[in-house]
Order: C-alpha cells, then sequence, then structure tokens
C-alpha cells in the first residue's frame, strides 16, 4: 500500500510526529520513477533539490522550531509556474530551454512554509486545451485508464495527484484547467476567486482569467495549499489585497443553513446521463445534511463558451506576442529577415492549438471585427457575471457536474477543437465572472472513471466554498477511492 | 465564412508563417468557430458596458524609488543570441 493513501490531515500528523520529509520525498520520487512511463504525469522531477529541501525541514523540525502543516509535505507544479534555475517550459518547444531567473510568488510562499517541490508536471502547451494531449512532450495518461485523457490543461498535475506521486499540486485554471482535470482523475480541485493568489511567475495565457489554484486528494488539503498560496502581492497588481481566512483550522465546520442553488442550465443537451445521476445524487446528498436546495436560472450561461474563446484567444493573442525569438525562447535557424525571424521561430515554436488561439484572438481583435466579436464578447460577459451575482442573493453555492462526461479517450476529441471547447461548458462561466469554484469526486461511471461535482461560490468566499465540499466529502466516500497502482 | 485570404492577413498580423496545410485546416476550424461565436448575436447589449475584468480595476501606483533589478547577466542568460552585454538580431535597416 502506497503511503500516500491517508487523509492530508494524517499525513501531517505523520510528519509531526516523527515520520521525515526525507523519507516521505524520497517515497514519492520512487513511485515517479518506478511508475510515471506509464502515466507521464511529469515533465521532469526535482528529485536532488527536492531531497536537500527535505532534509533543511527535518533539520528545523528537530531543531523544535514551529513549522507550518504544509512543511515537509511534497508538491509537484505545473510546468507554466516559475521555478528559478529549473527549466520553466510550458509544455512547449518554444520554452523548452527556459530557465526562470525567478519564483514565481506561489513557489516563494512555498519554499517559506516548507513544503517539497519534486516536479515539473505537464500541460496543454500554455495551458491551451481540456486533455494535456496538446504537449510538445506527448499526453499524460488518466490513472484511473491509461487509454482515457487526464483532462486539462493541469493534467499532469492531477494525475500526479490521482497516481500517488504526490500529495499535493498547483494547477492553473482559466477555464476550467483545474476543475476537469480533477473530474476527470477523481481528486479535488480549486480555482480561487480571481485575485486572490498572485499571478507573478505565472507564464500568462488570459491575464483576465488566469488563476493558480491547489490539487489535492481531499478538501483538507486543498484548504492547506490555499492557505499557503492566498494573499496579495504587490508584484501582480490584479491581486487583492483583503484578509485571507484560515480554511485548514474552519474546513471541518459543517455550515449551518446552507442554501445550494441548483441552475436548470446546468443539466442540458449533452450531459451524460450516468454524470447527471452522480449529480443528482449529490444534491439529495446536500439535502439530508440540512441543505435548503434553491432552483435558479443564470440565462445567459449558454452564451459562455463563445465569450470565453474569444476573450482567451484575443488576450492570449496579445500575451504571446512576447515570444520573438529575442529575449528568450526558440529563434528559428533560417530566416530572410527581422520580420521572417519572428515568424518562423513562432512556426517552429508553438504546436497547432496555440496557432489556432493565436490566429483566432488575432482575427478577434483585428481592425473591422473587433466590435464585432471582442467586444460584444466584453459585453456578454457583464451579462454572465449579472446572472451570478442575483443568483448569490439568494444561495451560497451553486451545485452543478463538473464536466458533461467522464473522462474521454486520448485522440478521441483531438480532431475536432469546437467539440473539445464545448466540454469546457459547466467551468468557464466561474472565470468569465471571477468566482472561486471547486470539484470534488462524486461518483464512478460504470466503465471506472471518475465522475466530479463542481460548487461555485460568490467571489472571495473560498472558505464557505470549502466547507460545504467538506461536508459531501465527509458525507460519501468517493475521495477516498485510488485507481489500482502497478507497483 | 473565413476565406483563405483573411487566414493569410490574420497569420501576418499574427507574426506565424503557415503550411499550406495549416493554412487549409484553420480557413475550415477557424470558419467553424466563428461560425459557433455568432450565437452572441442573439443577445441584446444595447446598453451593457464592456466588462475587461472581473475586478473594479484602477491604477495600482507606487512610489518612484530603484530598486534593485535582475542583473544582466540573469536577464541575458536565456537570449537565443547575445554577446553578454545586448541581446543580438539581424539586421533591421535594409542597406545600412
Amino acid at each position: 500500500m502506497s503511503t500516500l493513501m491517508e487523509s492530508t490531515r494524517e499525513l501531517v500528523q505523520r510528519l509531526q510526529s516523527g515520520e521525515t520529509a526525507v523519507s516521505l520525498t524520497q517515497s514519492c520520487l520512487n513511485a515517479i520513477t518506478s511508475r510515471d512511463a506509464a502515466i507521464h504525469a511529469f515533465v521532469r522531477p526535482i528529485a536532488d533539490g527536492a531531497l536537500a529541501d527535505a532534509a533543511s525541514v527535518d533539520g528545523r523540525r528537530q531543531a523544535g522550531e514551529t513549522l507550518s502543516p504544509i512543511a515537509g509535505i511534497p508538491i509537484a507544479l505545473k510546468d507554466n509556474i516559475c521555478t528559478q534555475g529549473v527549466a520553466t517550459t510550458c509544455s512547449s518547444r518554444m520554452l523548452e530551454d527556459f530557465i526562470p531567473p525567478y519564483d514565481a510568488h506561489v513557489v516563494t510562499r512555498l519554499r517559506e512554509a516548507g513544503a517539497i517541490i519534486i516536479g515539473k508536471t505537464n500541460l496543454d502547451e500554455f495551458a491551451m486545451g481540456s486533455s494535456t494531449e496538446n504537449s510538445a512532450i506527448g499526453p499524460t495518461r488518466n490513472p484511473w485508464n491509461t487509454a482515457h485523457a487526464p483532462g486539462g490543461s493541469s493534467g499532469g498535475s492531477a494525475a500526479a495527484v490521482a497516481a500517488q506521486f504526490a500529495p499535493l499540486a498547483l494547477g492553473s485554471d482559466t477555464g476550467g484547467s483545474i476543475r476537469q482535470p480533477a473530474s476527470f482523475c477523481g481528486v479535488v480541485g480549486l480555482k480561487p476567486t480571481y485575485g486572490r493568489v498572485s499571478r507573478y511567475g505565472l507564464v500568462a495565457y488570459a491575464s483576465s482569467l488566469d488563476q493558480i489554484g491547489p490539487f489535492a486528494r481531499d478538501v483538507e488539503g486543498a484548504a492547506l495549499l490555499f492557505d499557503v498560496i492566498a494573499g496579495h502581492d504587490e508584484r501582480d497588481s490584479t491581486s487583492v489585497n483583503r484578509p485571507v481566512p484560515k480554511c485548514w483550522d474552519t474546513v471541518n465546520q459543517p455550515l449551518t443553513g446552507l442554501r445550494v442553488g441548483v441552475a436548470k442550465e446546468h443539466f442540458g443537451a449533452g450531459l451524460d446521463t450516468e454524470v447527471e445521476a452522480a449529480t443528482r445524487k449529490a444534491i439529495e446528498v446536500y439535502r439530508s445534511l440540512g441543505a435548503t436546495i434553491v432552483d435558479l436560472s443564470l440565462p445567459h450561461s449558454k452564451y459562455a463558451i463563445a465569450v470565453y474563446y474569444l476573450i482567451a484567444c484575443s488576450e492570449a493573442s496579445s500575451n504571446l506576442a512576447r515570444y520573438d525569438g529575442v529575449h528568450y525562447g526558440h529563434r528559428a535557424e533560417k530566416f530572410s529577415n527581422m520580420i521572417d525571424m519572428y515568424k518562423a521561430s513562432r512556426a517552429e515554436g508553438f504546436g497547432a492549438e496555440v496557432k489556432r488561439r493565436v490566429m483566432l484572438g488575432t482575427y478577434a481583435l483585428s481592425s473591422g471585427y473587433y466590435d464585432a466579436y471582442y467586444l460584444k464578447a466584453l459585453k456578454v460577459r457583464r451579462l454572465i457575471r449579472n446572472d451570478f451575482d442575483a443568483a448569490f442573493e439568494k444561495v451560497d453555492v451553486i451545485l452543478s457536474p463538473t464536466s458533461p462526461m467522464p473522462a474521454f479517450k486520448v485522440g478521441e476529441m483531438s480532431d475536432d477543437p469546437l467539440k473539445m471547447y464545448l466540454a469546457d461548458i459547466y467551468t468557464i462561466s466561474a472565470n468569465l465572472a471571477g468566482l472561486p469554484g471547486i470539484s470534488v469526486p462524486a461518483g464512478m461511471s460504470s466503465s471506472g472513471l471518475p465522475i466530479g461535482l463542481q460548487l461555485l461560490a460568490a467571489p472571495f468566499e473560498e472558505e464557505r466554498l470549502l466547507r460545504a465540499a467538506r461536508m459531501f466529502e465527509n458525507a460519501t466516500d468517493w475521495s477516498r477511492r485510488s485507481p489500482e497502482l502497478n507497483h | 465564412m473565413l476565406t483563405r485570404d483573411e487566414v493569410l492577413k490574420v497569420a501576418e498580423l499574427g507574426r506565424l508563417n503557415l503550411s499550406e496545410a495549416e493554412v487549409e485546416q484553420f480557413t475550415q476550424q477557424l470558419g467553424k468557430i466563428l461560425g459557433y461565436v455568432d450565437v452572441l448575436n442573439e443577445v441584446d447589449v444595447s446598453n451593457v458596458e464592456p466588462m475587461a475584468h472581473v475586478a473594479d480595476v484602477s491604477n495600482v501606483f507606487r512610489d518612484d524609488v530603484a530598486r534593485q533589478s535582475l542583473p544582466r547577466g540573469e536577464a541575458l542568460a536565456n537570449a537565443p543570441k547575445s554577446d553578454g552585454k545586448f541581446f543580438l538580431v539581424p539586421q533591421i535597416i535594409e542597406g545600412a
């Protein structure tokens, strides 16, 4: 049996009562060495650095220092989060040799708290995708069934937690890229409120939507990691300066008088019947816990995918203009002049999905189309946010499926980008509106694949969101299931 | 929906060399995606303010004091070509 089968709180207690960070880190590294060839969760493990960091934490603990509960716990980082001196590739040929000269804010926070960074995980190139197939180093596989995708774009981080390579991981969520892979891999994934976690050192995809957040085996783990990474940072001018609750201390307190909203738009065409059944069962779980169920409507949610792809691609086309083959990143060998150097370098450095999104965004922002596409999308975005503002006057959380389906097969969706985009239907609105959202395991399909439940809350209500999710987790045993691991 | 010439123009604006196969593929795929986003035309957005950002973004100021920045060597370390002092680029002004 793996050492990571236990709950996050048990893991913290083990470290506080004698187990060394070195031995825990070594067991994670051993698991990666023996089993990651089949999963491909990691772009690269960081073995030497991790063991040195673990030894330092053990030394501080033995010296009697009071440490953060996260001290000594191994964590995997999505490879779009900058790590000083360690390559950060975004799973792109463009950045295959990029070694950041600084740590992302979240990395600084983790190091200060004594978490052990054990490796960088695979993603859809520049976080653009929903399957982790758009990676220059090849796809990640779902630990529950390696014929299936882990979801994306943070598929490597989700798979690393599901396969028990690491008890915790960080991902980034621009349209569902934490919650959907959490759902596909049967783990917990939290997207914080926009502005809650500094994006300093997160390689930008769509800056008004991107947010870093935790993966864990249980809601407590997500709370623990959230506490460490949340809070103001002056290096990200959109990071919000307001107090951060101590979720680790309160996550086990059930909420009384909880009002759970259920929107009819979340049960429409295209929803898998087993996912729908699991979601309806979850509603009954909340009812049995004393929650009031409130029927809602979010009338503009059907426009969310169109709005998202216009805004995200527009922002991406602007953000990715920096990859010009001059300051860092790939430069082509052969070109005829300066402009051609840009074009050739970008043609060689970017994969198909990145090019597609740069093209779509460039088109939507171009003269003559700006009003019809980009500006229009920004207006509908406000209507989507208004729907949520009205809903959260009546409810504390909104419950829905995380994804309309369990994990699809590797290759099943890759020929049809639009079909892949449409599968993001339930997660995208939270990014457009800036809301916190969480996915928790809530069932298994008849073919043995996990099903995720999504809860959304009003901005900055992560503390209550985590408590509400923990109530469900404690009332069911879905979070305690693990895929069979081939040792 | 989208013409081949439009795709070539957008590729030029986006600074991407595309292969013949990519031009064909993007013409078809982007056309399909743009067809889908036309669903937004059914929404009445008169009197709706665009929302570029969810946070009430305002300017964030700080005092204009010099701070330590990245040392030159580290700033140049990831450059595809540098002479240790500057980023090197191909000749820009023709005939110079």
